[in-house]
């Protein structure tokens, strides 16, 4: 089985001061970290060709420095990886890139095309299932389990209240990758060795034979306006005092809000 | 000069953290209030290549430099610097038997310790010699085929744990030479003649087992010696030329732990209506930790990344080694006075840092020791 997984390096912003600089996150101080539900569909993908064997190709779009991604995905197990990288990428909406990814990935020959459910900087949740339409394979969004059989693939999908949805795909098909899917290993010092004699295929638009018109900001029907901060103190109403009194002003606004019955 | 890592060792420095985050964080208040470990955490470092990776690749290692074994143990530390002890302090000793040991020794301990298949302990220090292991009174007697030694030691820290011993005795007691009156062993644990106690009660690195070993009539074979009879003292001066750059790890790693902890709770922390960051008592106290900590690093770093090319620079690492620890416990005094009383109590980490740091300063050469070593460098 020749499987794909798309990856992305994605800010680490869960404890982080953030910062917006020109409309968007100033990464300067942030670690970049792979997304977390690509790190999933990795583990999900080396597993599967573990088992049955097949290998597994992964491809990130992004700058130079998002080559970490590729790498640690190739310390986890995978095979091979591309790296897409050219500014005339850069602004391009969710449709635009789908295209992009689709053309590196139309004559590949994948059985299995993996993504995240969602990427956790922009949450589109889009690319996987713009992909799927992109090259006309059939999709199935937020797996949280995935048995390949003859010609298809069966995806157990997550609903709401714990409730789950099976289905089945003809292969090849697209499918994301719900987190908790697995528990993925940590990183080896021999899967980092391993990586030293890999080489990592490098793409630019040219080599996909997209034209520049194509990509970025001005091929894009939707454009990026504005990024904002939450609002300072809205979300949260300091109380001060003693504890005596704080305890019991916390009290009194819950019973105000109905939260005490 | 390029103090860039490569991408290699970034990736390492990124793999160590994210094991360290995923099974210290959990369990590091349980073991420091227990004292014990969960050696499993051990095997599964052993079983990622964590463990040992400076032991060449034809004795199972991954054949990497002291710099990197440093960059795992700078992310173990500031983690939680008692499970990185419990895990990468299961090699002490293995530095000195890759630099004097037989081919034989070499390839009997050195994959069991990559592997997770063993501990080893080395025994020096001893309860009447400790800065000055030349008065090491354990003696090694030979006799016909055997080596029979006797004498105690102190604080071995893998005493209980460990299968292999390197051992320091005295071979030639009458030596006018003190510097050639040892040589040292490598003997298993299991024999009759060894027998360790666990020491409880220590003030930090509470995860680290911490022994006392009584040797009474240990025979081991006479290839058990390692390298040259009479050597000891210069191959122990050779050994802790390299472990001391792993203090300087460990140190650094603490500090940064130590950092991590003040900027979170000073961000965090109102008093007097705004943040405590917003008072510059504060300020001034994490910006002299980060240039502290960042000449540390450049200090040990300097002096691995020399060992590395094969050059020992004994003063350097010297320098490293005080220095770093002295970074440690200063950060590690400011960090829990930054916390206030939240700070004196364990269920803060930087109560955890306080008591770790100080051992910083005492093993494997105290920072007086450290500062005779810099100034005979310097006066003769
Ligand atoms: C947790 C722990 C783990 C350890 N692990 C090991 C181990 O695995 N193997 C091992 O062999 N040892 C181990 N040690 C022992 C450690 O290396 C010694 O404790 C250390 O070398 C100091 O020796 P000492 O305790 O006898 O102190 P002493 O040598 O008695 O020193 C006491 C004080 O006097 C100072 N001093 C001594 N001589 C001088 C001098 N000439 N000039 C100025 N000041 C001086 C010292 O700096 C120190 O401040 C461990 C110790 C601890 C606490």
């Amino acid at each position: 089985m020749k499987i794909l997984v798309l990856v992305k390096n994605v800010p680490e912003v869960a404890e982080a001061e953030l910062e917006i600089e020109q409309g968007a996150l100033d990464l300067e101080d942030l670690e970049m970290v792979v997304n977390e539900w690509d790190n999933y569909a990795v583990e999900e993908a080396v597993r599967l060709t573990e088992a049955a064997g097949g290998d597994v190709h992964l491809m990130t779009l992004g700058g130079e420095d998002d080559e970490d991604v590729l790498r640690r995905g190739l310390a986890m197990g995978a095979h091979s990886a591309t790296h897409l990288c050219d500014e005339a990428f850069e602004g391009s909406d969710p449709t635009t890139l789908a295209r992009v990814f689709a053309a590196a990935v139309k004559d590949g020959g994948y059985d299995l095309i993996l993504t995240g459910v969602q990427s956790a900087d922009l949450g589109q949740a889009s690319t996987g299932v713009l992909l799927a339409q992109e090259l006309g394979l059939p999709h199935a969004t937020m797996a949280i389990a995935l048995e390949p059989g003859a010609g298809e693939v069966t995806v157990t999908r997550e609903l709401e209240n714990n409730t789950s949805e099976k289905v089945a795909l003809p292969l090849p098909a697209v499918v994301t990758v719900q987190s908790g899917i697995n528990q993925p290993r940590y990183v080896s010092i021999m899967g980092i060795r391993k990586v030293r004699k890999m080489t990592i295929e490098m793409l630019e638009a040219g080599d996909l034979g997209l034209e520049s018109q194509a990509l970025g900001r001005e091929a894009s029907s939707v454009a990026g306006q504005s990024l904002a901060l939450p609002p300072v103190g809205e979300g949260a109403q300091m109380l001060t005092g003693s504890l005596d009194s704080v305890c019991g002003q916390a009290a009194a606004i819950l019973r105000e809000k109905g939260g005490l019955a | 000069m390029d103090f860039s890592l490569s991408k290699e060792q970034r990736d390492i420095v990124k793999a160590a953290r994210e094991f360290a985050q995923g099974e210290f964080t959990g369990r590091a208040l349980e073991f420091d209030r227990s004292e014990s470990f969960d050696l499993d955490i051990w095997r599964a470092a052993c079983d990622l290549g964590f463990v040992g990776t400076f032991i060449a690749e034809e004795y199972g290692g991954a054949g990497l430099g002291f710099l990197e074994h440093s960059l795992i143990t700078e992310e173990f530390w500031a983690v939680d610097p008692g499970c990185g002890q419990g895990v990468l302090s299961v090699t002490f000793g293995s530095e000195l038997l890759q630099l004097f040991g037989s081919e034989e020794q070499k390839h009997m301990v050195l994959p069991e310790l990559v592997e997770g298949k063993a501990i080893m302990c080395s025994c020096i220090t001893e309860p009447e010699a400790g800065s000055d292991p030349s008065r090491a009174a354990t003696t090694a007697v030979r006799d016909g085929d055997e080596w029979v030694i006797n004498g105690s030691k102190m604080f071995i820290t893998n005493g209980t744990t460990a299968k292999w011993a390197l051992i320091f005795a005295a071979t030639d007691p009458d030596n006018s030479d003190r510097h050639a009156r040892h040589s040292f062993f490598l003997a298993p644990t299991d024999g009759p003649g060894f027998q360790a106690t666990k020491l409880t009660g220590k003030l930090g690195i509470r995860a680290s087992d911490t022994a006392e070993v009584a040797l009474s009539n240990l025979r081991v074979p006479a290839d058990a010696l390692v390298g040259q009879l009479g050597q000891g003292f210069s191959q122990l001066m050779a050994f802790f030329n390299r472990t001391r750059l792993h203090i300087c790890a460990q140190a650094v790693g603490l500090a940064r732990g130590c950092l991590e902890e003040s900027v979170k709770h000073l961000k965090g922390r109102m008093q007097f209506g705004q943040p405590l960051a917003g008072f510059q008592v504060n300020r001034f106290k994490v910006a002299e930790m980060a240039t502290r900590i960042r000449a540390s690093r450049n200090l040990y770093w300097e002096a691995a990344w020399s060992m590395d090319r094969g050059k020992v620079d004994h003063g350097l690492i010297a320098m490293a080694k005080w220095f770093s620890a002295r970074t440690a416990v200063e950060a590690a005094d400011e960090a829990l006075q930054i916390h206030g009383g939240y700070g004196y109590f364990d269920e803060y980490k930087v109560q955890r840092l306080y008591r770790d740091a100080k051992i910083l300063e005492i093993y494997e050469g105290t920072k007086e020791v450290e500062k005779i070593i810099v100034a005979g460098t310097l006066l003769g």
